[in-house]
């Protein structure tokens, strides 16, 4: 009792000689970084995503057979599309994990702490796409080639097999690091435009997983128009990003790059709109 | 320094803050007082630019909030909602924050051992009671070492002991020559910690005083005399900054400008036996009330559930 009232008179010096405060962007970079590493929350989101894309793709080799005619790699051609088939899932943690980045703070609150001591607004959101794109972009691409490495003497002598020097092995790795990355920026990004983790969720799915099904119903002849230009895997921009081969009417990798990063940049903006016009 | 010109904030078709037009200055705790609803915690937002106001303005030190490029030594501020993570421990959460303006660690550990969080300041803050969350509010507010404090119902949760160590830290600061806005709907808690007074209702600016000329025109403290002779006591009693009141050939008087230890003595000098001698503290909330009461967004209604012929004891739906 008596030591927190003797404490007040300790609070401060005069106001006189106050120290040279200020905030800068590589400040709030460091804020955005250390309040990624004090949840507890983020690091589960991260080791599940990582879980899922070595395990499944290090089982999908394990469990490989070429003569079977249903089973999880019953359509697989090569060992790239193997190890990555587990990408599919692994975006999911990993879009959420942005979405929680962003969405998380307007639903507890802490957003309205986050603005009075970076009132300009911006940079946060800069620093929490620099942040989670470079958690994402280190944790995934070690997850693919862990995933590949892991799998490949389950399908050793067999032919599909395939190894890192194999002609375009690497760049399948690499696209899918980036690929993961930019899905957990596009999910920050989602989170942020609707401040809700549950809205920003159902968005992703819709956009990831659900539009490609929703083509299916529409005119047969929209489809092979639309569908390179998705963000997603099946059939979108994504699969082009990380499919050894391409498939008939699907986009080149650096298409399919381009067209990801636009659909991330707009959504970028409209989450950019969101934070400097509306009441937080 | 808070100077506040012509602000309107309006929700739609609803208007929480109408032409508010005030300046809080440094070196004294300013109330800033109202009924539910009446627009405090939207005119505090205003202030750090969380709203942005319909029409208007509102700076801070000489600037705009953002315009600051070290804003929470600015303004430090606690506001109404909670603005926490649940998940982060209070450490980890003040400690980002200072990060964005490279406050040192040093400045952390200080608030949180200045607010008594020392035991609880590795646990989530999550698991906090409201006092604790409180607490924690006001170490944020500190974190800065601030020229201005802006506080949000402070002691709303607080027990006795928290109270008591609000209303030091808010006198300290101010002496320190700080800048010190506090809201409340406590009239009486305001009486005890402010100097100045902004009274506000339903968005609109209803008194901007201080406290002692609040008590003035609330009546001020006055003293009840009951007495075997009224008509010579009065002659006694007046003088410069006396007034004295009450009905003729009545033996009751209110006395107000003296004590009631300097009024028994008078009339133990005169020899005029006093019968009754009670000294009565003006009302200051239902000075307050008389003052906001057409304001009132949220009357409770006494009896309105007999009115409607419900049973006696009913659950209101
Ligand atoms: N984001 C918002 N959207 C719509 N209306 C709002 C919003 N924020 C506040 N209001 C309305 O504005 C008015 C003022 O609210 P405010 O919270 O500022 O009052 P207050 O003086 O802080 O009240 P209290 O003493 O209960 O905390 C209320 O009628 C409230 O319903
Ligand atoms: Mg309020």
């Amino acid at each position: 009792m008596s030591a927190t009232l003797t404490a007040t008179s300790g609070i401060a010096d005069a106001p006189a000689n106050r120290p040279e405060y200020k905030v800068t962007f590589a400040r709030v970079v460091r804020s955005e970084w250390s309040k990624f590493l004090s949840l507890r929350s983020t690091w589960i989101t991260l080791a599940v995503a990582a879980l899922l894309l070595v395990g499944i793709g290090i089982m999908g080799a394990y469990r490989y057979d070429p003569s079977a005619l249903r089973g999880p790699s019953a359509d697989a051609h090569d060992a790239v599309t193997i190890a990555l088939r587990s990408t599919e899932l692994a975006q999911l943690a990993l879009g959420v994990l942005g979405v929680l980045a962003t969405a998380g703070e307007y639903t507890t609150g802490l957003i309205r702490s986050t603005l009075a001591a970076v009132p300009k607004r911006l940079p946060v959101l800069g620093a929490k796409v620099l942040v989670y794109f470079g958690v994402v972009i280190v944790v995934a691409t070690v997850g693919a080639f862990l995933s590949f490495l892991g799998g490949e003497p389950f399908l050793h002598g067999k032919a599909i097999a395939l190894t890192l020097s194999s002609s375009g092995v690497l760049r399948c790795l690499f696209g899918a690091g980036l690929y993961l990355a930019l899905i957990a920026v596009l999910g920050a990004a989602l989170g942020m435009l609707v401040r809700s983790v549950a809205g920003g969720i159902s968005l992703l799915v819709v956009l990831l997983m659900l539009l490609p099904v929703f083509l299916d119903i529409l005119p047969s002849s929209w489809k092979p128009d639309v569908s390179p230009y998705l963000p997603g895997l099946e059939g979108g921009a994504g699969g082009s990003i990380i499919a050894l081969h391409q498939g008939s009417g699907t986009l080149s990798p650096g298409a399919g790059l381009a067209v990801l990063c636009a659909w991330v940049v707009a959504a970028l903006i409209g989450a950019a709109y969101r934070l400097l016009r509306s009441d937080s | 320094m808070i100077e506040i010109q012509h602000l309107v904030k309006r929700y739609g078709d609803k208007t929480a803050v109408d032409d508010l037009h005030f300046t809080v200055k440094p070196g004294v705790v300013t109330g800033f007082l109202g009924p539910n609803g009446a627009g405090k915690s939207t005119t505090m937002r205003m202030i750090l630019g969380l709203d942005a106001p319909t029409s208007g303005s509102v700076t801070v030190n000489g600037k705009r909030y953002a315009q600051h490029a070290a804003p929470l030594q600015e303004v430090g501020a606690l506001l109404e909602a909670r603005s926490i993570h649940p998940g982060r421990s209070a450490y980890n959460h003040l400690h980002a924050l200072a990060l964005t303006h490279g406050i040192p660690r040093r400045r952390v550990d200080e608030v949180i051992e200045l607010t008594g969080l020392g035991k609880v300041a590795k646990k989530r803050a999550g698991a906090f009671s409201l006092g604790m969350g409180q607490r924690l509010g006001i170490a944020a507010a500190l974190l800065g070492d601030p020229q201005t404090i802006m506080l949000d119902e402070p002691v709303n949760g607080l027990d006795p002991e928290g109270v008591l160590w609000i209303r030091t830290l808010l006198t300290n600061l101010a002496e320190q020559g700080r800048t010190v806005f506090v809201s409340s709907h406590l009239m009486s808690e305001m009486a005890l910690t402010a100097t100045n007074l902004v009274i506000i209702g339903r968005g609109r600016l209803m008194a901007d005083t201080t406290v002692a000329d609040f008590i003035d025109q609330a009546g001020g403290d006055s003293v009840k005399v009951v007495s075997a002779d009224s008509a010579r006591l009065r002659e006694v009693l007046l003088g410069p900054d006396v007034t004295v009141t009450g009905e003729a050939g009545s033996e009751t008087l209110a006395v107000s400008g003296l004590s009631a230890r300097q009024i028994g003595q008078a009339a133990a000098d005169a020899g005029i036996a006093v019968f009754e001698l009670t000294p009565q503290a003006v009302s200051l909330e239902e000075a307050f009330m008389t003052l906001t009461g057409d304001t009132v967004e949220y009357r409770s209604n006494a009896g309105s559930a007999s009115q409607t012929g419900a049973p006696e004891g009913s659950v209101a739906a």
